[in-house]
């Protein structure tokens, strides 16, 4: 006899906006086999820009429709429809709809035709959003999955570069180590709890008292654990700088924007709402993961020459920053949390997007020597790059100073030494943002006049450097990136020696600031800066190949790249003007919490 | 009547809008009639106005207006400025007697100013910027005049003190110029910082800096020396802003301005802010003897000093400006010993004559070409007849000649002095001497005599050639001016009890003011002191300089480079404070600062050179970091439920 299978009620609202992506992937992928090959790039990015318009617009009907008629949950309890997940939703519908404008230019320049990697962005992010909604936690770890899967792909995409291969098999390595963690994790809350059900844990929580509470605690810090691997918090960070630096630039931007917002958001929802009871257990470990990512996550930036990996370093400190509204443990700080999560999404897809124009053919122009001068070359990329990483920075007029604000503001009110680091953390990182902007608007320095230039050891990398070079260099799975070392000098001014007449007038200070410009522009060839800082290059092999850089032409900027830097600026800037609409869309989001 | 009160400070607040936005487009010399208008509609808004409070009881003079008037209980205010915990500061106008006279002479003296400015400042570059600066200083002095507390006095007050800025350093292409802008506002901000102390402490004591209310709970203040401080703080503002000792060496520096604006802000009435000051809070003066008799001595000792510099001095502004610093340490003197109406009766005449002597001198330095040596004028009484008639009854005036207006003025203020300390009235009457002498110097150095600007300098500059009378818009004023500086006495005579500025003002300072009743006879006998001193002062001054311009031995180094007061400032304060600065530069900035910055820096570089070999590269090492972070949560969790 055949049992009949109860399938449960599904209300398809609940879970459009997956619906949307996953379909319109599925659709795409066949359509895209059947067209011309000429026509395929184009058709898969129009294809790509529509299907995520269309999630954002399903996202914003769940929001209309949460706020009209609060929150639900849907497929038996599985997911649940509130204000929070349609702000996800909305969020990385915006992400997959800027990642594709980024990705149309770079899958022409890099000659790769084919709607991949729109396909696998698409099914990448259906997970993030799924990891928003998930009302248990098997949901969420199916979401993580989702996201993560294709995002391992998507790590690997560009096959002619060594460093895409070893950085997707780096991140799939401890991708799954992580995943494992996480389902011992969310074995043992079942068995503390006898529910996967983030609503039912929380339930019973709340009624009873555990006599001994070991193994709920031991889940919970599994759990803690998968997730700050996938929000990158040190000390469970260490892929990323590798993972960010090897996958195509296009790519990295889509996975600090929304592997971190979706990690982000279950993070939230699992441990505010669901084990808010256990704060006082968890809200320590926060507070020391917080710490230690604000600071590493700044220091490290800052030894950084190549601009992706700088990027990747930052990325982890922003991490910090979220992980201040996670540590509130209120209302005030989820929805700052939120907040900092949609500006940083903006911020990164479009300071991404222009690493990706600048990185040229191969992605190998990621040295930090490639951004001198790009003003006069490209005024309003450096523009836009320069607004986007003040931006990071936290400038005022700018999402990033809001973002900063809110987080800082909810932390202040119990964690004051927490918020005080955070505060240390912006300033250190304030120097290699400014770094990059002031380099930018330096003038562009004829190295190849100078001779006998070392080159800035671009070789002494595997990743970030040209696919042929990488090649070779390539042994076994060790990068020396991080044994490589910059210049670094001077974020104040440089000292006087006190034999030195102070009085001198208006000579000294052209002098200090040229001292200053001198040593804050760390591109500078290690012949002239790094003996004098005694700090020189210690493995610098080959010279630069200053005509290879120069013979690549001028930078072309591909026009769907400048729209979505111009979409990421323009909403940076408005927004930084005109706070409101966004603070009160994140606090009604939190409003609309389903605990 | 009384609702024009608040158009006095509005329309020069307009004016400087208009000129500000528009003065480049207006251009000259249209700029200077609107800027001229402004005051005159603030003239009229004021006469207005004092019609409208003299026409109440004299109990019923003290308001808080704003577009309304309501009376100190029911204060009508434009609008809440600051309201932060206890402390509420609401923007207000307090009209009374005293705000009242000031207005009137600051309005008046204003817009006869503003007209003789339009022909002086003919033909400069910054025509209009000028009127734009001069409307600014008139809104903050009424403003000054006008606040109902000290929160808004003060804004005023640093208002006037920046607009002094501007207009010293108008010229600021010349260095001395320059320089001289900065010496005054510096000199000032010393005083602001009193000005400061003095509202934190009375705050601090009654919890309110509306006069009304402080004045009520002054009891607050006494005892423990409180009072006295509050006082001596708001006295060493009053120094600064008034160029008394020890802050009075800004004044002649600032000379260095355009004259209209010498006779305007440093004649006739910013320099005189800090001796209305002390009049406003005369009931937290009343709690001090102490202070009182501190002011006095520095009243009177600066009067002395000043006159005596005045007698030295070859440049008719410097002269004159010693000349002011001794007349405001007349009207001080007053206050210390509370004749505080005497003190405003002063400084009512002083506006009109010293103002007119300001404007005289400049009307001279505009026929001889800039030129401001009194070496080289002399014989001018012929060329520049208007100008020479009204300096004569200035000249007079000052002097203290029966029956011109300062005779009048000093004479009530000797007499107060007299009743209160044999010694201070001593000194003030020597001070009478040595005043009527320097300005008969000035007389006659400058109207009388050969006329040495036809000859070549002894430096070799050449000699003027057709030194002119100035047109009718710097004429003008100066016969206004004149007439006052001759009947402005007028207000106040001794005999006279209905109607004077003693009745008028007599109920704002109530039981506080110093009354010395002399007998007629002693008054007689004073007044005739008075005179006999002025007389044979000028008498003197008339055997020495009516030929002869050069006189060594009566100008003294000593004199000539004013008691060697910036000397010692220079000795004292000046080069330490260089050296000090040196130290830190070399010391606290290269070192320490900068030192915390780069070792900031450098402790960045490594920590990061050292955590960064962490990152290896190899995989295994990552996921050894993932297990020991997992471990380190762990072992916290479970720490927690078994030690719980």
């Amino acid at each position: 006899m055949i049992a009949a299978i109860a399938t449960p009620h599904i209300r398809i609202l609940a879970i459009l906006p997956e619906i949307v992506l996953l379909g319109g992937a599925i659709l795409l992928l066949a359509v895209g086999s059947l067209v011309q090959r000429q026509l395929r790039a184009r058709l898969a990015t129009v294809c790509t820009l529509v299907i995520s318009a269309a999630a954002l617009g399903v996202s914003l009907w769940q929001w209309a429709d949460v706020s009209g008629r609060g929150p639900f949950t849907a497929v038996d309890h599985a997911v649940v429809v509130d204000g929070f997940s349609a702000f996800v939703n909305v969020l990385v519908s915006c992400a997959i709809f800027l990642t594709a404008l980024v990705a149309d230019g770079y899958l022409r320049r890099e000659d790769v035709v084919g709607p991949e990697m729109h396909v696998l962005a698409m099914v990448s992010a259906s997970g993030a959003m799924i990891m928003g909604s998930a009302n248990d936690l098997i949901v969420v770890f199916l979401g993580l999955e989702i996201l993560s899967i294709a995002l391992y792909v998507l790590a690997a995409f560009n096959h002619r570069r060594a460093a895409s291969g070893e950085a997707a098999l780096k991140y799939f390595i401890l991708g799954s180590f992580s995943s494992a963690v996480f389902v011992y994790g969310i074995a043992l809350v079942y068995g503390a709890t006898g529910s996967s059900n983030l609503a039912q844990i929380a339930g019973f929580l709340s009624k009873n008292v555990l006599a001994s509470d070991g193994l709920l605690l031991a889940g919970m810090s599994l759990l803690l654990v998968g997730f700050a691997f996938k929000v990158a918090a040190v000390p469970f960070h260490m892929w990323t700088p590798d993972v960010y630096q090897g996958a195509p630039s296009p790519v990295t931007g889509f996975m600090a924007a929304v592997a971190k917002a979706g990690a982000f958001a279950a993070l939230l929802r699992v441990f505010v709402s669901t084990f808010g009871v256990l704060r006082t257990d968890w809200q320590p470990i926060i507070y020391a993961l917080a710490i230690v990512t604000l600071l590493l996550g700044a220091f490290l930036a800052v030894v950084q020459r190549d601009v992706k990996r700088m990027l990747a370093y930052s990325s982890i400190n922003h991490a910090g920053f979220v992980l201040l509204g996670l540590e509130a443990a209120s209302g005030r700080g989820v929805s700052a949390s939120l907040y900092y999560l949609f500006a940083y999404m903006f911020m990164v897809i479009g300071s991404f997007a222009v690493v990706t124009v600048v990185g040229r053919r191969g992605d190998a122009a990621h040295d930090i020597a490639s951004y001198r001068g790009l003003a006069r070359r490209q005024p309003l990329l450096a523009l836009a790059f320069a607004v986007l990483l003040l931006a990071q920075a936290g400038a005022p007029f700018t999402t990033g100073l809001w973002a900063k604000l809110q987080v800082v503001l909810a932390s202040v009110d119990h964690a004051i030494p927490l918020a005080v680091v955070a505060m240390v953390s912006a300033a250190v990182a304030a120097f290699f943002y400014l770094r990059v902007a002031v380099l930018m608007y330096s003038p562009a320095a004829d190295v190849g006049t100078v001779p006998g230039v070392q080159a800035p050891a671009e070789d002494a990398r595997p990743l970030g450097s040209g696919a042929a070079r990488a090649a070779m260099a390539t042994e076994g799975d060790r990068t020396k990136a991080e044994t490589q070392s910059e210049p670094l000098v001077g974020i104040g001014a440089p000292e006087i020696p006190p034999t030195r007449p102070v009085w001198t007038g208006i000579e000294r200070n052209v002098a200090v600031l040229n001292r200053l410009n001198a040593s804050l522009l760390l591109d500078g060839d290690p012949v002239t800066l790094g003996p004098a800082l005694g700090t020189a290059a210690r493995d610098s092999g080959e010279t630069l190949d200053v005509t290879a850089v120069r013979s690549a032409g001028p930078l072309k900027v591909p026009p769907l790249s400048a729209a979505a830097i111009g979409l990421c600026v323009a909403v940076t800037v408005v927004l930084g003007f005109w706070p409101g609409p966004l603070t009160s869309f994140a606090h009604h989001a939190t409003l609309l919490f389903l605990p | 009547m009384l609702h024009a009160a608040f158009l006095m400070p509005l329309f020069p607040l307009a004016g400087f809008v208009v000129l500000l936005a528009f003065g480049r487009r207006i251009g000259e010399p249209f700029a200077g009639w609107i800027g001229t208008a402004a005051i005159a509609g603030s003239f009229v808004s004021a006469c207005v106005t004092l019609a409208g409070l003299a026409g109440r009881s004299s109990a019923a003079r003290s308001l808080t207006c704003s577009v309304s008037c309501g009376t100190a209980a029911q204060p009508h205010a434009f609008f809440t400025w600051i309201s932060v915990g206890g402390l509420h500061v609401k923007a207000a106008i307090l009209l009374d007697p005293l705000s009242m006279t000031m207005c009137m002479f600051v309005t008046g003296v204003s817009m006869l100013i503003h007209l003789y400015s339009v022909g002086y400042m003919k033909g400069d570059r910054d025509f209009t910027k000028f009127f734009v600066y001069l409307n600014a200083f008139v809104f903050s002095m009424l403003v000054l005049v006008l606040a109902n507390n000290l929160l808004v006095t003060f804004v005023g007050w640093e208002g006037v003190g920046v607009c002094s800025y501007w207009l010293v350093a108008f010229w600021f292409h010349r260095d001395s110029a320059a320089s001289a802008g900065k010496k005054a506002f510096i000199y000032n901000r010393i005083g602001d910082v009193g000005f400061l102390l003095a509202m934190f402490l009375i705050f601090s004591k009654t919890g309110t800096l509306t006069y009304v209310s402080v004045f009520a709970h002054r009891h607050l203040l006494s005892g423990g020396g409180t009072a006295t401080a509050a006082v001596l703080l708001l006295f060493l503002a009053a120094t600064g802003k008034s160029a008394q000792i020890p802050l009075f060496n800004w004044l002649p520096d600032a000379m260095e301005g355009p004259t209209p604006v010498s006779a305007l802000i440093h004649a006739a009435t910013m320099v005189t802010a800090g001796v209305y000051l002390l009049c406003r809070v005369n009931p937290l003066l009343a709690l001090s003897p102490d202070a009182m008799w501190v002011i006095a001595a520095i009243g009177g000792a600066t009067a002395f000093v000043a006159a005596t510099i005045a007698c030295a001095q070859q440049d008719i502004k410097k002269a004159l400006a010693f000349s002011t610093v001794s007349q405001i340490g007349y009207m001080v003197l007053a206050v210390g010993t509370g004749a505080y109406v005497a003190a405003i009766f002063l400084m009512v005449c002083h506006a009109c004559y010293k103002g007119l002597l300001f404007l005289g001198a400049g009307s001279v330095i505009h026929g001889l070409e800039d030129e401001q040596d009194m070496q080289r004028m002399g014989g001018l009484r012929r060329v520049m007849p208007w100008t020479f008639v009204t300096f004569l009854t200035a000249w007079l005036a000052l002097a203290a000649i029966p029956p011109f207006s300062g005779f009048w003025a000093k004479g009530d203020i000797l007499t107060n002095v007299y009743g209160k300390s044999l010694p201070l009235y001593a000194l003030g009457l020597l001070t009478a001497f040595f005043t009527a002498y320097y300005m008969s110097r000035v007389f006659f150095l400058t109207f009388t005599g050969r006329e040495r600007w036809r000859e070549t300098a002894p430096d070799g500059r050449p000699p003027h050639h057709s030194p002119h009378e100035a047109p009718w818009a710097m004429r003008a004023p100066l016969v206004i001016l004149a007439f006052f500086a001759v009947f402005a006495g007028a207000v106040n005579l001794p005999w006279v009890h209905v109607g004077t500025l003693d009745t008028w003002l007599g109920p704002v300072f109530g039981s506080r003011l110093f009354a010395a009743h002399q007998s007629a006879g002693a008054q007689v006998g004073l007044a005739l002191g008075d005179a006999v001193v002025a007389i044979a002062a000028v008498l003197v001054a008339w055997r020495l300089w009516r030929r002869s311009a050069t006189r060594p031995a009566l100008e003294p180094a000593f004199l000539r480079r004013v008691w060697y007061w910036d000397n010692v400032y220079d000795a004292a304060i000046g080069r330490p404070g260089q050296a000090l600065a040196r130290a830190y530069a070399v010391v606290v900035d290269a070192r320490v600062i900068d030192g915390a910055v780069n070792g900031a820096a450098r402790l960045v570089r490594s920590t990061a050179t050292g955590v960064r070999r962490v990152q290896t590269g190899y995989v295994r090492n990552y996921v050894l970091g993932i297990a020991l972070g997992m471990a380190a949560i762990l072992a916290f969790m479970l720490s927690r439920t078994w030690w719980s």
